[in-house]
């Protein structure tokens, strides 16, 4: 019975989470960033690495690495704030007229819960997703890619401390990433 | 469109007289198609950092006009430039985007060539060549000129390229400000891991044109500058030392290079920045300090963006970095950015500065954001049969520059535009569209090193 009750917590930790997660990317798409905001900890870290080719062998240097290299994105909640007030500053170009977004996240797996999964704290997960913008007119774009984030239990509701973005693209075809993954 | 461009043709694309610029030379396949041979075969190109390849080894593929090509120091240490292009069939030599190698072997037959360019390895060679394949004369194609100046590394295609010194000329004083130390010792500095790359739906002149001098894009930034993201909290960039600045564009136009600055007074002194964090401030404090003293009047130039004919710009101070706007077909460019720092900045420094280059620059910077919904939706709107019945309006300063310019007793070399009233001016525009007229025009580099001629000298 252990058994199957840890595994009906996993479940049910994992419905909970992913329910989590799609209520974060309708905030996104809905635009209501400043609520999106609130999801996040005051100590949370957004990295999303560039990526190499590199040899066989050597995919240890695929990444440009957190804290050290230059990333697409390498920063805490200050600047992910500042963002935010710019897209709502009204005259952010490359936002205004705003973009039209799907965030579309599947493949959700929980790959560490503490302390347990009945009664988990932290939750470190790894997704898929697919981000699709369309704007102005004909202008579209598709980002697909590995996600990993570590969410924190903070006042009864999930919180996101870490997202970790991988992205399937060498050179971005995307002529600038003003949304958030 | 069917026009068939003649050399004749482009004056009439760009009227300098009448500081004007057709659309065709931005969204026409013809012009783009010209302009590989005329401009990317026979200028000087950035290449990559010395500090990329600081091993026996080490490479780092980039890109001079359209073409891949392969940096990389050999065994002996040497830096060396090849196109990447296998000599038997063509195929893609190397595609990685860096790393270290002994050797670098043909996916497709096998040919091998060593990081000196040497073809070294040939399958089949005794049975199907017969040893009669004279391997000398089948190395990687190797650039005809390439110069390490301060840690750039520049080629050209062009064996009759005048030395890379005298194609930058007077330039070179702001190209010293990127690459040397902030405390003005030379060539002090490095790249931070990770090189930028992104495509921007525009042609390649827009972004190098921006960069040349175009202070009047201001609004283009109005919603960073109200978050505030510089290195003091304010605004995208510290500006307190522009206090009672002069603003000049200074534009070399027989050579086609140009940026902005500002003059700071005679009596001017070091004052704070990057206020952000007490370290850096001290260090940057500290540095301009020893660089006043150390280049005396001329530690009065604030360098601002600046581009070097064709198509690399570069920003020497806020966020200090180099771009490189590569062309992928009439519409498309592909952007590389590399960033720069003091090679013996204090980890704090150099760690403040990443920070505040990634949230500045590129397709996720606050401020570039915008920079590149600009060139896109310009060149965009600029492809119709009708938009492209109007010139570019370039008249803005028209018949107001000076070529002996002096302020206090510095001399600034170049054509200089003091916008200091006016806030904007073209002329660093026009002198770079004039020399791409040149170079469109001209049969060989007898005829674009005019300045010879002049008598201007280098």
């Amino acid at each position: 019975m252990v058994v199957a009750n840890d595994r009906l917590a996993m479940l049910l930790l994992k419905q909970d989470v992913e329910a989590f997660l799609y209520h974060e990317a309708n905030l996104l798409d809905d635009r209501r960033y400043e609520e999106w905001l609130d999801l996040l900890t005051d100590d949370v870290r957004y990295w999303v690495p560039m990526r190499r080719n590199v040899k066989f062998g050597e995919l240890e240097r695929e990444f440009t690495r957190e804290g050290q290299d230059i990333n697409w994105f390498d920063e805490g909640k200050t600047t992910l704030t500042q963002r935010v007030r710019q897209i709502l500053t009204g005259v952010h170009w490359a936002e205004e007229p705003l973009s039209r977004l799907s965030h579309l996240v599947t493949n959700v797996e929980i790959t560490e819960a503490t302390p347990s999964a009945a009664d988990a704290e932290e939750v470190s997960l790894r997704c898929r997703f697919i981000i699709y913008r369309n704007r102005v007119a004909t202008e579209t774009d598709i980002l697909v890619g590995r996600r990993e984030d570590r969410l924190r239990r903070v006042d009864g509701g999930w919180r996101i401390s870490q997202r970790q973005v991988f992205l399937d693209q060498n050179v971005l075809l995307a002529k600038n990433l003003t949304f958030f993954f | 469109m069917a026009i068939t461009f003649q050399p004749s043709s482009y004056s009439g694309l760009v009227d300098q007289d009448n500081g004007m610029v057709s659309r065709e030379i931005f969204v026409n396949s013809d012009i783009y198609a010209e302009e590989q041979e005329r401009i990317f075969t026979r200028a000087w190109l950035f290449v990559g950092h010395e500090s990329q390849v600081s091993k026996p080894g080490d490479f780092f593929v980039s890109s001079m006009g359209e073409e891949s090509v392969i940096l990389c120091r050999d065994r002996q240490g040497e830096i060396h430039v090849f196109l990447n292009s296998c000599m038997h069939r063509g195929m893609k030599v190397c595609r990685y985007d860096e790393g270290n190698t002994p050797i670098f072997t043909c996916p497709y037959h096998g040919w091998s060539f060593a990081t000196d360019g040497a073809l070294v390895g040939v399958p089949f060679y005794k049975d199907a060549y017969h040893e009669e394949l004279d391997k000398s004369q089948w190395g990687l194609i190797r650039v005809p000129r390439m110069t390490n100046y301060k840690g750039g590394i520049w080629a050209t295609w062009d064996p009759n390229a005048p030395d890379f010194l005298e194609y930058i000329g007077g330039f070179r004083t702001y190209l010293d400000i990127l690459f040397d130390g902030w405390d003005g010792s030379e060539g002090g500095t490095e790249i931070i891991g990770g090189i930028e790359k992104w495509m921007v739906p525009s042609n390649w002149k827009f972004p190098a044109e921006n960069f040349i001098g175009d202070r009047y894009h201001n609004i283009s930034h109005r919603s960073v500058d109200l978050v505030g993201i510089g290195p003091s909290g304010q605004g995208r960039r510290d500006n307190s030392d522009r206090e009672g600045a002069k603003s000049l564009d200074v534009s070399f136009p027989e050579r086609g290079h140009g940026t902005v600055m500002f003059l700071r007074p005679e009596d001017a002194q070091p004052v704070a920045s990057y206020q952000n964090d007490p370290i850096v401030a001290e260090y940057f404090y500290q540095c301009e300090i020893a660089r006043k003293e150390r280049q005396g009047e001329l530690w009065r130039i604030l360098a601002g963006p600046g581009t070097i004919f064709p198509n690399m710009s570069f920003l020497p101070r806020q966020p200090r970095s180099i771009a490189v706007w590569h062309p992928r077909g009439p519409d498309q460019t592909e952007v590389w950015r590399w960033f720069l720092v003091d090679s013996s900045a204090p980890p704090e420094v150099k760690e403040f500065l990443r920070q505040y280059y990634i949230r500045y620059s590129g397709p996720a910077g606050l401020t570039e954001q915008d920079d590149m919904e600009n060139w896109n939706y310009a060149h965009a709107a600029s492809r119709g049969a009708m938009a492209r019945r109007h010139h570019y309006n370039y008249q803005m300063g028209m018949g107001y520059a000076v070529t002996d310019f002096e302020d206090g007793g510095l001399k600034l070399e170049g054509t200089v535009l003091d916008t200091t009233k006016a806030r904007a001016g073209e002329q660093n525009q026009r002198g770079f569209y004039n020399r791409w007229r040149e170079f469109m025009a001209a049969r060989d580099w007898d005829e674009l090193a005019t300045w010879r001629k002049n008598g201007s000298g280098c």
